[in-house]
């Protein structure tokens, strides 16, 4: 089988905004959704700077059988789901009746896990964590969840591969399409935003301390970076075989038409020029295109020295010749994590849909590597047919994911 | 805390908690299929319980308990108990 695979439906809940028509004009507008997080510093962080994300409002949308489950970084999921089911004209009735499937990046339940270990320590009795409890602390709670409330019948499981998590779930969910193994997958990737997930990211001087300026303080390729900023939400992307799409009159948005990963089989926590060239290259390779064929690269850089020094190398390496328009909106939305992957999917396709690149702000001195990119220091109006999204994580886990306009 | 009291702040956690409409919370009615109790429902209760009054449900005591009247004889009757204990 070698199914199209096409893009029917985007959702969104992040730092730069709460739905799609307000990430887009974040996106343009060069918007930076970063602050400072005071409770951070009261627990001994290096850095209180963080993506900041509103809480959804779930009481009078979902009944409590079904909130009570719900992790914060399911919450953010259920959110961005409901938006891109809606705009793929998916309703529950047809939801119901048909096999759709859900594989969702997510990587921890910090929250949820810490806060019940708190309550057995002090009360020492376990049925005082209530009902919820073990469905927000695996790190399934999204797929678990979100499969229930959407009486989802097709493939549910949860990927958890660091902060390639979300792109990796696209990419699968783009094979089993293609293989004929399903038709209609909600893929997308969710992370929590609280003191208790990121401590032991912090602990590794990961993050940047210009917190005397959070918007300037996520730079990629920048000279001056000085690490990254936590952040996550939630970023839904509907999946589906392009004949089902056309026959049950779904909007066709964009067709994936590569997917490229692989391991670094090298250090835990560095990155590694030859395991990001082999899965960039496996994506062009699987969409049958050149790399003169990309237009844009959404760069997984996030702000720290050495990554982005690498993705550098190896974006250069693969693309020194085309030297195509390359941005990390991370600049903008910081770190989403096991969420970034398909976050910048969404943005990446916003994008292609508005026909603009979005800036990599922040971006103002090259260092050797950054220097060879072609950078979009500012919004930049392109007809984008075709664009490429990097997500690399700790383990040397890499994913590379390729997405065409539909002409 | 009066028995009166008790009732009230039963009713108002079960309004708030549950969802169920205020209406409903009959004395005589029965408390599992007003408020469609499942299994973890029942340990959310036990939650909740343990909040507002300060002890512990043991699941067995649950059997006992049919109506909304029975719960709150149950919940007034461990709450004397306690005061007294």
């Amino acid at each position: 089988m070698n199914n199209r695979v096409v893009i029917t439906g985007l959702g969104i809940w992040g730092c730069l905004g709460k739905n799609l028509d307000e990430v887009k004009e974040s996106l343009y507008t060069g918007k930076s959704g970063i602050g400072m997080d005071m409770e951070r510093k009261a627990w001994g962080y290096r850095s209180g700077l963080t993506g900041i994300v509103e809480a959804p409002q779930l009481k009078g949308l979902l009944d409590r059988r079904a909130r009570v489950g719900l992790s914060e970084e399911a919450e953010y999921a259920y959110m961005a789901t409901i938006e891109a089911m809606k705009n793929a004209k998916m309703d529950m009735d047809w939801v119901e009746k048909n096999e759709v499937g859900i594989l969702y990046g997510n990587d921890s339940s910090a929250k949820a896990v810490s806060e019940a270990i708190d309550t057995i320590r002090a009360k020492k009795d376990t049925t005082l964590l209530g009902s919820g409890s073990i469905f927000q602390s695996m790190n399934c709670t999204v797929t678990m969840n979100l499969s229930t409330i959407f009486k989802l019948k097709g493939i549910n499981f949860t990927i958890s591969a660091a902060c390639a998590s979300g792109s990796h779930s696209i990419g699968l969910g783009y094979l089993m399409i293609k293989w004929g193994l399903q038709k209609h997958i909600i893929c997308g990737g969710a992370q929590e935003v609280n003191p208790f997930a990121f401590g032991s990211f912090d602990g590794l001087s990961a993050f940047s301390i210009r917190e005397n300026d959070p918007t300037k303080a996520s730079r990629p390729f920048d000279r001056d970076r000085d690490g990254l900023v936590p952040s996550g939400g939630a970023a839904t992307v509907i999946l589906e075989d392009y004949e089902s799409a056309v026959k049950r009159g779904a909007p066709i948005l964009a067709e994936v038409i590569g997917y490229g990963f692989s391991s670094n089989g090298d250090h835990i926590s560095n990155s590694n020029v030859d395991g990001q060239v082999r899965s960039l290259n496996m994506a062009l390779d699987g969409a049958g295109i050149k790399a003169a064929d990309i237009d844009y690269i959404n760069a997984h850089a996030t702000s720290t020295p050495g990554g982005d020094r690498t993705e550098a190398q190896a974006i250069d390496m693969v693309f020194g010749e085309t030297r195509p328009l390359v941005s990390s909106t991370k600049s903008m939305t910081g770190h989403e994590c096991w969420m970034a992957g398909a976050s910048e999917i969404v943005y990446s396709m916003l994008m292609m849909q508005n026909n603009f690149v979005a800036p990599n702000i922040n971006f103002e001195n090259p260092d050797e590597a950054s220097a060879k990119l072609n950078i979009a220091t500012k919004t930049t109006e392109k007809n984008i047919d075709v664009f490429l999204s990097n997500s690399f994580g700790f383990g040397g886990t890499n994913s590379s994911l390729i997405i065409k306009k539909i002409k | 805390m009066t028995q009166e009291e008790i009732i009230s702040k039963i009713n108002e956690f079960l309004v708030e908690e549950f969802e169920v409409d205020a209406e409903k919370i009959i004395a005589t009615s029965n408390l599992r299929e007003t408020l469609d109790l499942d299994s973890l429902d029942y340990v959310d209760l036990v939650v909740i319980i343990e909040s507002n009054f300060g002890f512990k449900v043991v699941a067995e005591d649950f059997i006992n308990i049919h109506t909304f009247q029975d719960f709150y004889d149950y919940v007034n009757r461990k709450v004397a108990e306690k005061a007294t204990a």
